[in-house]
């Protein structure tokens, strides 16, 4: 078990530096030249002295494969350059703006997770009648709403209409409140459909069936035979939904001015800030594999199969 | 004092259109083995599900009155005390993600007993059904197991439970000879020793002709002859018994 | 759980959303098909004098901050927005067909391969991917499509692989190999007909979720630009007069959110229908 961590962890290191490349040689060969985009952000009219200049600064008249070198050189010392647009090193600023983002992520994830499971058990339990017609109902909503609409809807209602909560930044917890449901609305759906059905297909099996038939009284069916056995699902969609949070992180963040590192993300995008999206893709890719990670050891934990059958998803 | 009997009235199962089992009823009685036979849907497994109310989603149940020496008892009150259930395919019976320790726990745990007094009657059971390296079998799981264990699993889960009365559904057809031929031999033990009274659901003649006493024929849902086994054997008085017993022949080159 | 609680009502609601599903999704296309001659007024024409209206008369849901006919803009962003939804999903087929079909078929070296290269794309979530590519190749909306179709492709391929290995042990496909036909013509003409429904239950269940990254994705200002008319272009527009107009981010995102359910209602009625084993779902 240990090793097959050890092994996952160290199969982290290849794919960054494939991912890093990729994205090194795919930016440079890109439809803009870096070398302009630092220049217009720079506020420097691009004369044609000027982009000599910068080009020869950044290193970018050297061929590609050494400006790579240079770059994951620096990098390896966890230097990744200087942002095109705020003039600080990128990792300062990533690391700057991530713990508002790891607060939003982290609240929306456990706000999925709060509401998901009741939700899912209820309309299992009460297949057919009316508690499950009205969570199937409110989860088709949730799935079908874009986020960013649902971010406004809230921000009309709560602060023009209701005037209850700030609409903008980060600093009291009122500020919280409607970024975090407008991220979890989704997730919380998915999960609370996913639960269900996953119970659903669970109470189906005949070893519920057999269980009953051992006498077990109902309320002991449930919690070990079929919520038991649904969980492993759960987990591993909770786990593809992180990625979905910061997804949802990335849109959210830029309408509630959120100083997280998905609005500056977004920004460099359009802003063709290089360095930045270097680093940051690069940041989410570890992530990203991290998390895979840590889903697949809880599944391992939870289903002796893997466990013992040999870990080979 | 009349024997001890579990009697099912008049139980009757349907799908949406059709009817699949009409109007069952039988008796069993301690110490003597009831076989149910009859080709494949007839109704027997069906039956033997449907007594207890365990019928999948889509079924609906009707009749089927359950009377426990004359009294009248819920289908939930039979289930696991007083009578316990052995199903065909053994494997998918039990809970993938769940140990056979954790099986008899919560098995034992409905009688009351835990703990020390458990784990022994644990290892007791499983001796009596000849599992004997308990240590090994308890801690495994179900797909760590063979079929012909794992059917003596739930034999033991079944002695453990202590009901007097066991239903057998199809038990050994998805077993090898030799795995069929010990699982009979440890049934019938049972049956002499403690006095189980067993319905056995089977299409195999074989079985009915080693354990059965009394033969109940299934045809489309209904018992068509009500037999016990020598008179079975000698002259059986419906198609569908005679059916049975050519085909029987046939695959094991006796006499009709 | 008495087997009496069994109550066959499925039937019913199925039809019901099936039906409901279908007609939303059939008025979406005939918008999309003959919007600009059902718009009242030319979406694109800017009249300053006439912005920020009210619903009146002329304007049935009023004017943009260019002095724009909403409701023309409106039907004439279902165009858009189907169309590059349906691209996309040719795409995401396409791949997924391709891949999917190689590996499930072929088997070997070259199935793992194409496995840990569909798992690498799948450890990626789709909008963050989509977002990667468009830094990659830049914004617009074919950049934005081409960037949407590599973040779901791997999912299609895993199933099509999936499908074709279950389809490969079956008996006919070993008589047409025993009658002579060859790999390509026994793929052809037995194995797609079998997963074309499986994928079809898919793809539908997967266009919502496909039109909310590309309305996504625009909102954000990478995929289609100013002055078109689309949906999510428009809640962009808008989000400056959100405290003065909030009507304005009303109906496009209204727009979006009765497309995606339609979709989502046709999907689900569809999986219900073709898939009985996940009926209960």
């Amino acid at each position: 078990m240990l090793r097959y961590i050890l092994l996952r962890l160290l199969l982290l290191v290849p794919v960054m530096l494939a991912v890093s490349l990729l994205v090194f040689v795919l930016l440079h060969l890109g439809s803009t030249d870096p070398a302009l985009d630092y220049l217009r952000l720079s506020h420097i009219p691009p004369t044609d002295a000027a982009v000599a200049e910068v080009r020869q600064a950044l290193g970018l008249d050297l061929p590609l494969y050494q400006q790579y070198w240079i770059w994951l050189c620096k990098a390896l010392q966890l230097d990744f350059g200087i942002s095109y647009l705020t003039g600080r090193p990128v990792l300062d600023d990533l690391l700057y703006y991530l713990p508002a983002t790891l607060q939003l992520g982290g609240l929306a994830l456990a706000c999925t997770l709060l509401f998901a499971v009741p939700l899912g058990l209820l309309a299992a339990r009460w297949q057919g009648r009316w508690p499950d017609h009205a969570v199937r109902a409110v989860t088709f909503i949730g799935v079908s709403m874009p986020n960013f609409w649902l971010a406004f809807l809230l921000i009309a209602l709560f602060s023009l209409w209701l005037g209850w909560l700030p609409a903008l930044g980060r600093g009291s917890p009122g500020q919280l409140v409607m970024p975090v449901l407008a991220i979890a609305l989704m997730s919380m759906s998915i999960n609370a459909r996913l639960l269900r059905a996953s119970l659903l297909e669970a109470s189906g099996q005949r070893h519920v069936t057999y269980a009953r038939a051992r006498g077990l009284p109902e309320r002991r069916v449930w919690r070990g035979h079929i919520l038991r056995n649904a969980w492993l699902p759960l987990v591993t969609a909770t786990g593809m939904h992180v990625g979905e949070l910061i997804g949802g992180a990335l849109v959210i963040e830029t309408i509630f001015a959120w100083p997280g590192v998905g609005r500056f993300a977004v920004s460099a995008v359009l802003n063709r800030d290089f360095p930045v999206m270097q680093c940051f893709t690069l940041l989410l890719t570890g992530l990203l594999m991290l998390c895979n990670l840590l889903v697949d050891i809880c599944y391992a934990w939870l289903d002796p199969r893997s466990r013992l059958q040999g870990v080979d998803a | 004092m009349p024997t001890p009997t579990l009697e099912l009235r008049t139980l009757s199962v349907a799908s949406r259109n059709t009817l699949l089992v009409d109007q069952l009823s039988l008796q069993l009685h301690r110490g003597k083995v009831c076989a149910l036979v009859g080709s494949s849907g007839s109704g027997k497994s069906l039956s033997c599900l449907g007594m207890l109310d365990l019928l999948p989603q889509g079924l609906r149940r009707s009749g089927g009155e359950l009377l426990l020496d004359g009294v009248s008892l819920a289908p939930a009150q039979v289930r696991g005390h007083v009578a316990s259930l052995v199903l065909q395919n053994p494997r998918s019976a039990f809970n993938p993600v769940r140990s056979m320790a954790s099986h008899a726990q919560e098995t034992l745990k409905l009688r009351g007993v835990h703990g020390a007094d458990a784990r022994q009657q644990m290892i007791e059971c499983l001796a009596a059904v000849g599992l004997g390296d308990h240590q090994r079998v308890l801690e495994s799981f179900a797909f760590q197991l063979s079929g012909g264990m794992l059917q003596r699993m739930m034999i033991a889960l079944a002695l453990m439970a202590q009901t007097p009365y066991l239903l057998a559904d199809e038990p050994t057809s998805d077993l090898d000879a030799l795995s069929q031929a010990r699982f009979l031999e440890l049934l019938m033990e049972l049956v002499e020793g403690h006095g189980l009274g067993v319905l056995l659901v089977t299409h195999d003649m074989g079985v009915v002709a080693r354990c059965a006493d009394h033969v109940l024929v299934m045809d489309a849902g209904r018992i068509v002859e009500r037999q016990d086994t020598q008179g079975l054997f000698d002259a059986p008085a419906s198609a569908s018994a005679r059916t049975l017993l050519d085909a029987h022949h046939l695959l094991t080159g006796g006499h009709p | 759980m008495s087997a009496f609680a069994a109550v066959p009502h499925k039937p019913l609601r199925l039809r019901w959303s099936l039906a409901a599903g279908a007609l939303l999704v059939s008025l979406l296309v005939l918008l999309a098909v003959f919007g600009q001659w059902l718009a009242p007024h030319d979406p694109d024409l800017i009249d300053v004098g006439q912005r920020l209206q009210p619903a009146s008369m002329s304007h049935w849901l009023g004017t943009d901050h260019l002095g724009r006919d909403l409701l023309s803009r409106l039907i004439v962003g279902t165009r858009l927005s189907l169309g590059s939804v349906l691209l996309t999903l040719s795409l995401v087929l396409a791949l997924g067909l391709l891949v999917g079909g190689v590996a499930g078929f072929v088997g070997g070296k070259l199935d793992l391969l194409l496995m840990r290269l569909c798992d690498m794309f799948m450890t990626f979530p789709t909008l963050v991917l989509a977002f990667f590519f468009v830094t990659l190749l830049g914004t617009g909306l074919t950049n934005v499509i081409v960037a949407i179709a590599l973040s779901h492709w791997a999912w299609y391929a895993r199933m099509v692989r999936g499908l074709v290995i279950a389809q490969r042990g079956r008996e006919y496909l070993l008589a047409a190999r025993l009658a002579g036909a060859s790999r390509w013509s026994r793929l052809r003409q037995h194995v797609v007909p079998n997963i074309a429904g499986p994928l079809l239950v898919l793809a539908t269940m997967d266009i919502g979720h496909m039109m909310l990254h590309v309305s996504g994705l625009s909102f954000l200002g990478l995929g289609v630009t100013p002055p078109t008319a689309e949906w999510g272009v428009m809640i962009n527009d808008a989000k400056e007069f959100i405290w003065t107009h909030p009507q304005l981010l009303l109906w496009p995102g209204l727009m979006i959110f009765f497309s995606v359910m339609a979709f989502n209602l046709l999907g689900d009625a569809l999986r219900d229908r073709l898939d009985p084993a996940q009926e209960r779902h």
